[in-house]
């Protein structure tokens, strides 16, 4: 049934669950390595054996903090933690340690440039937690009979989670928001936020209401794997909620819908708890401490320029496009180098936007190389743009040069000596060139004549090919056209008594 | 012998490190049929250990204090290899992949780990009868319990079977045992002995300590196993003297005698003897006082509360998914989970009911936080006393040690088995106890506390008593053996 989209709202909060990418984990020494074989990265400490004592990370502190920075927190002056306890096979101690008294961050905001423009997003709190382990149920494990295999690699890892206030208003500002907060987080260097390896990954509650009214009841959302996931279950969840609003029926309690990407569809899970007791209290063996406002100064003075700024400078100081600036911004190494870039470059800032995110990321893509281990330097990068400019080189050789620079790290000036790969500039030498094809083409040039256009190109290619692209290419049109014309102008005879 | 003798036989070669093991080995295989302060004793390990350090002694190389002496361990300390059970059935075939700080200690000074000591089901009881291993019996009246947690500790001391022994303290667990055996026992100040590989309870309360026959012995223990661990968050950076002794004046020292310790409950020939101590303190230059801690009126219920809640979390990773015994497999998670923790003792599942209805959201406000309160409030207490005086002088139980059968059946008689020995836990100071003295044939425990860091300074007062005491109240200066008992 159509519903009108005017007469409810949707509101949708978020629940980020962060992996911080600290070599070690949060409590113990052991590896935060991704894809390793099973508990390979154990110590009696993330097994929860009976003894271990957790030992506090403070570069996961630090990390948090830094995130906080970003994210316009009040930061907590003092770092506690607290024990919440349920009973998993992939939680070792029947407890996970997190910050439930005193958050690390609250009451933030991160902006966000939505369809409708800019807006900040309240952010509630962020607290810092220890991951759990991992559960793989096999419907035919090792014996022939169903069963539940535990990996506690993953078991204290740091993570971060980020609580929104319920201000996203559809599933496309869900998605926009998540965007951004990865770009976020991956310019702070805090985590690699991958949703793949599920170092990001997002709870989302969703509920529809009238405009005016309160807050309908809501439905968490899991098992968003992907940012497709994400705006996908959100779309299917909030048309669902409509249509039962529209026929009257709204939703009777809260509860808890997996995502199914298979059928496209959210199934139940079950009801969400009345209030599931988790008989949080003070973690007593972790002294709390104080956090000095020192290293948070510290911290503030070496905040990276973050992605939204960026990227309305490299709109208004670079004039780049929006989607150029979008995706450079987005890209740290890549945005730095295209600054450095910039510095050696006298052209214009798209150009060099241009061939990043053209040709460079395509070699990139094609050898899995990454920004920041190139061969070559940004200067030669800038050296390289310049000759083109300058007409040394054509567009098209340029890319031969930037293959070999990639592949070598050989400087572009000396590649292109070597190969003698200079434009040819000289008006005598492409006569003669043209002259060649067209003497050897008579029927090509009474087709030019005839008036079609794709003689011109013919001829055109002929002379590119025969000097391996490298005739500037104005020059070789001027020349062309002056020389064919020169024909129409001469008239036909001569040539025809010769095909005669 | 003592310790100290005990050093100087074995390193002038009249005793060697495995005769001194095999004589400790006999007298366990002798008198614990008995007693059972002992849940494993690993025999071989134990003549490999003492062989070693007849290498060490042989070859003058790294001889400690403690090379080829023998201690004791409580069985919820992790040792490596070794079972550690913690007196309960779910932890039948745990054998820990790592050794406990104190045990790596003691292992590179070169000691003798003799073998695992009987407890209350992971330390929680005053009478080492909630055993899954049996109960451990006093070795001066066997009617009698040997008190507790750590009563297989302080049984294995006092009967001659281990010149030393760990053991841990959460509420009085060290003391109390000392004092119920006639031995010295120490619950050093939180964060000085490090609790990596101690099985906790209640990790704001524990803290393991040397037991010991006498004050010097009990001293090398404790220089072999404090100092700082980074393993260990809530470790204390002071470090530990390396030399020194317990001989120097006290002259001057105040010792102050609190009120609270000394009304309605105790025994009045236990009052007596304490007050003893005092006279023998004051003839020895120390000036004594009274004075009065009004928030020892609360330290009970504060201390079962808070100790309670923090067992119930302690308890929680007990769940038989990665070790330990496991049943009800086939029951699906939470059946397994279920079954799995049926193994344990009623006095376990006790404590984890009320701690977990301590933290429920319910009375969280009103039981825990209140609780936490009171112990704020009993640190700037016993803070104020100690501005005052410089440490305090009570009896450890306002009585000898009970009969295992009827006496101690109800709360309120085995709470006032920890009514003085609390505190130290609740507010983190040291706290030892040792003996002075007898009722019939049953020792008496005095004990002295002091602020935070204090730990030798109460060895050193308590030493000086004994040197000074009448011969009759030091049981290492009698003529009574256990084994006399024993054999009876």
């Amino acid at each position: 049934m159509w519903v009108s989209k005017l007469r409810y709202e949707t509101v949708i909060g978020l629940e980020v669950h962060v992996e911080l990418k600290t070599k070690a984990k949060l409590w113990c020494g052991c590896s935060t390595q991704f894809g390793t074989e099973p508990n390979t990265q154990v110590c009696p400490v993330c097994l929860g054996l009976p003894g271990g004592l957790p030992l506090l990370n403070k570069k996961a502190v630090e990390f948090a903090l830094t995130t906080g920075l970003a994210l316009n927190c009040v930061l907590a002056d003092h770092c506690r933690f607290d024990r919440k306890h349920y009973f998993y096979p992939d939680l070792p101690k029947g407890y996970q340690i997190t910050q439930f008294y005193q958050p690390i961050g609250r009451e933030g905001w991160l902006e966000v440039e939505f369809a409708d423009g800019p807006r900040r997003v309240r952010i509630k709190e962020i607290h810092l937690e220890e991951e759990a382990g991992r559960t793989y149920h096999l419907p035919s494990g090792p014996d022939g009979v169903a069963s539940s295999l535990l990996d506690y690699n993953r078991s204290g890892i740091p993570l971060l989670e980020i609580v929104t206030a319920p201000e996203l208003s559809s599933p496309a500002e869900a998605r926009i928001f998540l965007e951004e907060l990865k770009a976020v987080l991956e310019c702070l260097e805090v985590s690699d936020a991958k949703m793949e390896e599920g170092s990001f990954r997002c709870d989302a509650n969703l509920s529809v209401r009238r405009p005016g009214e309160k807050l309908g009841k809501r439905v968490e959302l899991k098992n968003l794997n992907s940012f497709r996931a994400i705006e996908a279950g959100l779309v299917y969840e909030e048309k669902r909620q409509r249509e039962l609003l529209a026929q009257g029926e709204p939703l009777p309690y809260e509860e808890v819908r997996t995502w199914d990407e298979e059928k496209g569809i959210t199934v139940y899970m079950r009801e969400k708890e009345q209030a599931a007791d988790y008989r949080y209290f003070p973690e007593p063996e972790i002294p709390p401490f104080a956090i000095a406002g020192e290293w948070v100064e510290t911290l503030r003075t070496n905040l990276p320029e973050l992605p939204l700024e960026k990227r309305r400078r490299y709109r208004e100081e670079y004039r780049l496009s929006a989607t150029d600036a979008a995706l450079l911004s987005r890209r740290k190494a890549e945005a730095n180098f295209f600054e450095a870039t910039l510095q050696k470059y006298q052209g214009s800032a798209q150009t060099v936007a241009n061939w990043i995110l053209g040709e460079l990321t395509r070699l990139m893509k094609e050898e899995k190389a990454e920004v920041t281990n190139l061969q070559f330097s940004a200067e030669d990068f800038a050296a390289l743009l310049q000759l083109q400019d300058q007409k040394v080189i054509s567009s098209k050789i340029a890319k031969a040069v930037l293959e070999e620079m990639f592949r070598t790290g050989t400087k572009p000036a000396v590649i292109i000596e070597e190969r003698g790969w200079q434009q040819i500039t000289d008006p005598n030498i492409i006569k003669t060139l043209v002259r060649e094809t067209v003497v050897a083409n008579p029927a090509a040039v009474q087709d030019y004549l005839g008036g079609k256009q794709k003689a011109f190109a013919f001829f055109a290619g002929d002379v590119m090919r025969k000097s391996k692209g490298r005739v500037n290419p104005e020059l070789l049109n001027e020349i062309l056209q002056a020389e064919l014309e020169r024909h129409r102008s001469v008239g036909n005879s001569g040539y025809q008594s010769d095909r005669q | 012998m003592n310790v100290g003798a005990l050093r100087k036989a074995l390193d002038r070669r009249e005793i060697s490190a495995v005769e001194l093991a095999t004589y400790y080995l006999d007298r366990i295989a002798q008198l614990d049929p008995q007693l059972k302060a002992f849940i494993t004793v690993p025999r071989a390990e134990v003549l490999q250990m003492a062989a070693a350090a007849d290498r060490r002694i042989a070859t003058q190389e790294d001889v400690t204090a403690l090379t080829g002496i023998p201690v004791a361990i409580k069985d919820n300390i992790c040792t490596e290899g070794i079972r550690t059970t913690c007196a309960s059935r779910l932890l039948a075939d745990f054998y820990p992949i790592y050794d406990a700080t104190v045990v790596a200690k003691l292992k590179q000074a070169g000691a003798v780990l003799l073998g695992k000591t009987n407890l209350d089901e992971f330390a929680m009881g005053s009478t080492t009868k909630e055993s899954f291993y049996g109960l451990t019996r006093n070795p001066w009246d066997r009617q009698r319990v040997a008190g507790g947690s750590s009563g297989g500790s302080a049984v294995a001391v006092a009967a001659g079977m281990a010149p030393l022994a760990l053991g841990s303290d959460t509420g009085g667990s060290i003391r109390q045992p000392a004092a119920f055996c006639g031995v010295w026992g120490l619950k050093p100040t939180y964060g000085r002995v490090s609790r990596y590989g101690l099985v906790p309870y209640a990790p704001s309360f524990d803290q393991i300590g040397p037991m010991a026959r006498s004050g010097w012995d009990l001293f090398l223990l404790f220089r072999g196993i404090a100092g700082y661990d980074p393993l260990d968050p809530t470790s204390l950076p002071a470090s530990v003297e390396a030399e020194g002794d317990l001989s120097g004046s006290i002259r001057g020292l105040r010792v102050g005698l609190p009120r609270e310790f000394f009304g309605a409950g105790l025994d009045g020939r236990i009052k007596e003897r304490v007050l003893a101590v005092a006279k023998v303190l004051a003839e020895a230059g120390c000036e004594l006082m009274e004075l009065s801690l009004p928030s020892m009126a609360y330290a009970l219920p504060a201390y079962y509360l808070l100790a309670y809640a923090e067992a119930s979390s302690s308890m929680a990773r007990y769940d038989g998914v990665r070790y330990g015994i496991r049943e009800g497999a086939e029951q699906g998670i939470v059946g397994m989970m279920t079954a799995t923790r049926q193994s344990l003792g009623l006095e376990v599942k006790r404590r984890i009911l009320l701690g977990t209805y301590f933290l429920s959201a319910d009375c969280y406000e009103e039981c825990y936080q209140q609780a936490q309160k009171v112990r704020t409030w009993m640190k700037q207490d016993f803070a104020a006393a100690y501005s005052r005086c410089d440490l305090l002088l009570t009896p450890t139980t306002a009585a000898p040690a009970f009969r295992i059968e009827g006496e101690a059946e109800d709360e309120p008689v085995l709470a006032l088995t920890e009514q003085y020995t609390v505190a130290a836990n609740l507010t983190g100071n040291p706290a030892l106890s040792f003996p002075c003295g007898w009722i019939n044939h049953l020792p008496v425990g005095a004990q002295l506390m002091g602020p935070a860091g204090t730990d030798e300074l109460l060895l050193r007062v308590a030493a000086v008593y004994t040197e000074n005491a009448p011969g009759e109240a030091v049981p290492e200066r009698t003529a009574r053996d256990v084994g006399e008992q024993i054999e009876v």
